[in-house]
């Protein structure tokens, strides 16, 4: 029997900082990165729209788990910040005419400031009365876009041009959803390896100190205040990318993708991922996206013998959607990530338990 | 004149319904620590389990109001029971999430048995309205301030007077010494709950009979934020004038500047009072230790 490494003992400091430390995680990777470079030429249109759904959410709920997972600030403000993102977007883009990548980092900024003032109550509050704050800037972001005839010119929704780069435009339908899912598996990919080193930076690690004890963080020296809008930022800040990416990739922006429910989804991501973890909230974007796909899946398969789950797809929908969340909240409350973590030990340490 | 008067009566009118909303928001608060961000679709479950009983089962009005109790605390104590329970200990963010996917649940559940659209339900409340001072009031809306009032006076005195008011607010003051004095924490838990779920019916049944019976009803439960944000998240006094003051807020906004403006006025109330006075008019300052 060959010998199996019983844990990863670090020796330096280099080696702990490290992101990958076995070779099968290096082999995982390689396993993945063959995998997303074959996805678009296997998967048709349809789901290849999936995934390019998965790619945005992908990069919202990173944004979303900085914030929740890593500083502890729970935000109910989401789906208010996205929209920040699209309209700014498809405003400097379409009406002042800058270049689309320009607009989007415009946007980025600006979602960012947008996070960073809405994030002042953080300064004094926490837990729940921060959840409250924050749901109170989603209601006035939506309301303030859904009233502001200037933006929408009074029409209440806004067109957007076909995406450009550098003189590159997105092809018409057939290769469409192809072009895109490149486009956005670089953007994502950058997402994750970003966030995944922002925390192996003092910057990231004051973020976790905040959130495991913010009066403990200040008495080691950590600038609370500062980092609790930073986070709030840089949270945004990815927000309000895939906020913009929402508004190019569908060609139109109205404030209905952007309410209270997009908050709560979000939110439901990284809770089913997990909290405090990338890979979680890639996991739990990929869950989310898919799973009112299955739904609908499934009770199409079971239409002839149970007729009600096709009558009723919305409704049951939101019943799979809310019963999903308390059950991962009850069974597994670290979600996704720590059912891949067990999995992997098991299989491990088998055929022993532990 | 006369506007000013209905504006005030409707203002009245929804504050006091909003406070009963509220109260089994503060009582679930105040128990257990747990933010309830489903206490709108408790609204809206009891609103449909009482128009099941006295539409649809055609039971006379006592019953269904009985029927309609029963299940609201059995909704309540299974809520507990089953979903709070084993949340104890969990993080803010999980136990508010928890919540979410309960008004998630419940919203759906209503949908999938109920469909969307408005149910008739025949008008408990006399529909007629008197004049007074000038004004022509609607009766009903007068007649849901009583019944918010009788109801809210009944609550505050069996927290003052009856054994279980008592040590509900034992509990609520120190967990750990009620224990000690021999009050079971669990009981008291489930009693919050049930109550809560209880005065939701109440509320959930007076805007299905001043308005109508319909999925619109859980939007009450947003509205609880500002009004116990206004009033203290631990005052039972607190939610009848945070109650009072967003109803009419709502209702003046609404009807001399911008109907729009009226639904978005309580939120902005809510952030300026989270900057200036957190704990509300008559919630208690908490001072934090390590």
């Amino acid at each position: 029997m060959a010998a199996t490494a019983t844990g990863i003992h670090h020796r330096t400091y280099v080696s702990e900082l490290r992101l990958r430390a076995t070779r099968s995680e290096y082999f995982r990777l390689g396993l993945l990165t063959v995998l997303l470079l074959v996805l678009p030429f296997v998967l048709d249109n349809y789901w290849l729209s999936q995934v390019n759904l998965i790619l945005i959410a992908v990069i919202g709920a990173v944004g979303l788990n900085i914030l929740v997972g890593y500083t502890g600030q729970i935000s109910l403000g989401q789906g208010g910040f996205m929209a920040v993102g699209a309209y700014s977007s498809a405003i400097f883009a379409d009406r002042i005419g800058l270049p689309t990548p320009l607009a989007i980092i415009g946007a980025v900024l600006l979602s960012a400031a947008v996070g960073t003032f809405f994030g002042l109550p953080g300064l004094r509050l926490k837990g729940l009365y921060l959840a409250i704050a924050t749901l109170a800037s989603q209601m006035i972001i939506e309301f303030v876009i859904r009233r502001w005839t200037w933006l929408t010119e009074g029409q209440g929704y806004l067109n957007v041009d076909r995406f450009e780069v550098f003189g590159f435009k997105v092809g018409a339908r057939a290769v469409f959803e192809q072009q895109w899912y490149w486009i956005l598996l670089i953007l994502a990919a950058l997402t994750v390896i970003s966030a995944r080193n922002l925390f192996r930076t003092g910057l990231g690690r004051s973020f976790m100190a905040v959130r495991d004890q913010d009066i403990a963080a200040e008495a080691i020296g950590v600038n609370v205040a500062r980092v609790k809008l930073t986070a709030f930022a840089i949270s945004s800040g990815f927000v309000g990318l895939a906020g913009a990416l929402t508004a190019h990739y569908s060609e139109v922006v109205s404030w209905e993708k952007f309410t209270l429910d997009v908050s709560i989804l979000y939110l439901a991501m990284i809770i089913v991922g997990g909290l405090g973890s990338i890979a979680g909230a890639v996991y739990g974007a990929i869950f989310m996206t898919l799973l009112p796909e299955v739904i609908r899946q499934v009770a199409n398969a079971m239409s002839s013998s149970v007729p009600f789950l096709t009558d009723q797809l919305p409704a049951v929908r939101n019943a799979t959607f809310g019963l999903v969340i308390i059950l991962f909240l009850i069974i597994e409350p670290r979600g996704l990530d720590r059912i891949w973590q067990r999995m992997k030990e098991y299989i491990r340490f088998w055929p022993f338990r532990y | 004149m006369s506007t000013f008067l209905n504006q005030l009566i409707y203002g009245l009118a929804d504050g006091s319904i909003l406070a009963l909303a509220a109260l089994g928001f503060v009582l679930i608060y105040k128990a257990t620590g747990v933010i309830n961000f489903a206490q709108g679709e408790f609204l809206l479950v009891g609103a449909y389990t009482f128009y099941t009983a006295f539409v649809v089962l055609q039971l006379p009005l006592i019953a269904a109001a009985l029927v309609g109790v029963l299940v609201a605390i059995l909704i309540g104590v299974v809520v507990e029971r089953f979903i709070l329970r084993p949340m104890v200990g969990e993080n803010p963010i999980s136990i508010i999430m928890v919540t979410i996917g309960l008004s998630a649940l419940l919203n759906a559940l209503v949908q999938a048995f109920y469909g969307t659209s408005p149910k008739s339900q025949p008008k408990i409340l006399p529909t007629g309205s008197i004049d007074l001072l000038g004004a022509t009031v609607p009766i009903n809306r007068l007649l849901a301030i009583v019944i918010a009032a009788v109801v809210l006076t009944a609550f505050t005195i069996f927290f003052r007077r009856s054994r279980h008011g008592i040590a509900m607010r034992a509990v609520a003051d120190d967990q750990q010494a009620a224990m000690t004095m021999g009050i079971s924490v669990r009981r008291i838990f489930a009693l919050a709950w049930a109550l809560a779920a209880v005065s939701a019916l109440i509320a959930g049944v007076l805007v299905g009979d001043i308005s109508a019976v319909d999925q619109n009803i859980a939007a009450f439960g947003l509205l609880v934020f500002p009004v116990v944000i206004l009033g203290g998240l631990d005052s039972v006094p607190g939610t009848i004038v945070g109650g009072l003051v967003i109803g009419l807020l709502q209702q003046f906004t609404g009807g001399y500047l911008d109907p729009g403006l009226a639904t978005v006025i309580p939120y902005i109330a809510l952030v300026l009072i989270l900057l200036v006075r957190p704990y509300g008019i008559f919630g208690e300052t908490r001072i934090e230790r390590v």
